[in-house]
């Protein structure tokens, strides 16, 4: 894989780092589970397949980190994670309002 | 070349815009009037014959506003009202502001005409003679700068944010440069943007009502006790209201904040407004903008000629009386639904485009749109619209520095 740069595109299959300051990545394509990705020079396998938008952990993220895309918070850690890790309502909740399911008693569950 | 506007043949209208379009509105003013107003619509099988209406019985001062705006928007060039007769909806004041306007209006009052077959015979009857009048306005040459764009995302995923988005940013910022007017709106949609926000602001006092009118908007949507976050913003990656907010922030692009404005208020001068479109006071009426095409026609009825629409997850919708054009984030989306989609911004993650060239694109896509070249939605016969209740306070002068200089 490409080295990661804010300035262009990863290729097809890969992650994309918004902002230098931004501790996850996005996927611009989708990848399986298993798949080996080298993020900041480490490869890393990820656990569980991460489909175009969704989001991985950069670094080692602890509950109660604030998470930054675009170099801005975009909500808090509430459970630890590991790079590579899916990044999404199971572990990030928002600092403002709660986002909703098609059934809203399931609510922040995991996807 | 169309870069001076050259090839943007307007309809000059009397209060000194110019309109792309030239729409026959046939509008029912309750919901009782509906179906003889859609019949009337369906029978002229004429694209440019739409309809829109309101359905409450309840008279609504945001509605009337609304209505009277969008009854006397650039692209319209006349009206047929239709009322059932008992409703509570002012049709004299729409009207009169519509007869004001210089354009031709009829009116139809179903209790009185005698019911739904003579109405929707004597509604064909008067469609026919307002077109032949609104065919004889007048045609002149508009400039890029007297062009008012709207932008709006619509089932927003992942990618929306880096590549639709952002994209249209870079158009907004050639449209601008060019001395048009633009506008973004959905405070609510921009909920942990505010500070970022009102640091683009033209004035200090502006950025302070924009951080109040987002503010408003995060109250109001807690009460409610949901955001403006559908399931499939989840589905494509979305996880929290600030990620939504901050890759729907960037359809703003670049330049300064020229104003805040409320719907229906047409900007004062040329740059870059935001639509606060949360009422005002205490939360009543349900939900801000039950869907899309509430925001699509609140952007309208604040002057907008064309509306660009980003979708990651794969939206359809068109609008009544100003094109709206399909800017598609999502690659694997507008695989499958290329038809719908006249921009693919989702190129630019499969490294076959930057986001300059989409940019330019989508900028090339607007003119060509205002010169009256269809919009896919369009073609495809698109004219979704809605209104509902709303109550809004008037915005006040430091929303606007530029009223009065202009």
């Amino acid at each position: 894989m490409d080295r990661l740069a804010s300035s262009d595109y990863a290729p097809p299959g890969g992650f994309l780092l918004l902002d230098e300051k931004d501790n996850i990545l996005i996927c611009v394509g989708s990848v399986p589970s298993g798949a080996l990705v080298e993020i900041d020079g480490a490869l890393v396998t990820l656990p569980v397949a991460i489909s175009l938008g969704h989001k991985i952990a950069r670094f080692s993220l602890a509950a109660g980190d604030k998470v930054f895309r675009y170099g801005l918070p975009i909500g808090t850690m509430t459970a630890s994670a590991r790079p590579g890790d899916h990044i999404h309502q199971h572990n990030l909740a928002s600092d403002y309002l709660p986002a909703h399911g098609r059934d809203a008693a399931q609510q922040g569950a995991d996807q | 070349m169309i870069e001076g506007g050259e090839r943007i043949e307007a309809f000059q209208r009397a209060d000194g815009r110019k309109g792309i379009r030239n729409q026959i509105l046939v509008i029912y003013l309750v919901e009782c009037a509906h179906h003889v107003a859609r019949a009337i619509v369906t029978k002229a099988d004429d694209l440019s014959v739409q309809l829109v209406g309101f359905p409450g019985c309840y008279p609504n001062s945001y509605a009337l506003h609304m209505m009277t705006r969008l009854a006397t928007h650039p692209n319209v060039g006349g009206v047929l009202l239709v009322s059932l007769g008992c409703e509570g909806f002012n049709r004299d004041a729409l009207r009169e502001a519509i007869i004001a306007s210089g354009r031709p209006v009829e009116q139809l009052i179903i209790q009185e005409t005698g019911g739904t077959r003579r109405t929707i015979a004597a509604g064909s009857a008067a469609v026919e003679r307002i077109k032949a009048q609104a065919d004889l306005a007048e045609r002149v040459k508009m400039p890029i700068s007297e062009l008012v764009v709207g932008t709006i995302c619509g089932g927003s995923d992942g990618t929306s944010g880096i590549t639709a988005n952002p994209a249209v940013g870079r158009c907004f910022d050639r449209l601008i440069d060019a001395g048009a007017t633009c506008m973004f709106e959905e405070t609510g949609e921009l909920i942990g943007c505010e500070h970022i926000m009102a640091a683009r602001a033209i004035t200090p006092q502006l950025g302070q009502e924009i951080e109040r009118a987002v503010a408003k908007a995060e109250a109001y949507y807690t009460t409610l006790g949901y955001g403006s976050f559908a399931p499939g913003n989840a589905d494509g990656g979305l996880s929290t209201q600030e990620e939504k907010s901050l890759g729907a922030y960037s359809k703003s692009g670049r330049a300064p904040i020229s104003g805040l404005i409320k719907p229906g208020d047409i900007p004062p001068a040329p740059g870059l407004y935001l639509m606060d479109v949360i009422p005002d006071g205490e939360v009543r009426f349900g939900f801000p903008n039950i869907s899309d095409n509430a925001e699509i026609a609140e952007m309208i009825a604040s002057g907008c000629h064309i509306i660009l629409f980003t979708t990651g997850r794969g939206s359809v919708v068109g609008s009544a009386i100003s094109p709206v054009i399909k800017i598609c984030a999502n690659p694997e989306t507008y695989d499958r639904m290329a038809e719908d989609m006249d921009v693919n911004a989702g190129r630019i993650l499969r490294q076959q485009a930057t986001l300059d060239e989409v940019g330019e694109e989508i900028f090339a896509a607007t003119l060509a749109v205002a010169a009256g070249k269809p919009s896919l939605s369009e073609f495809l016969g698109h004219q979704e619209f809605i209104l509902t209740y709303k109550s809004f306070e008037a915005v006040g002068p430091s929303c606007l520095p530029l009223a009065g200089a202009a």
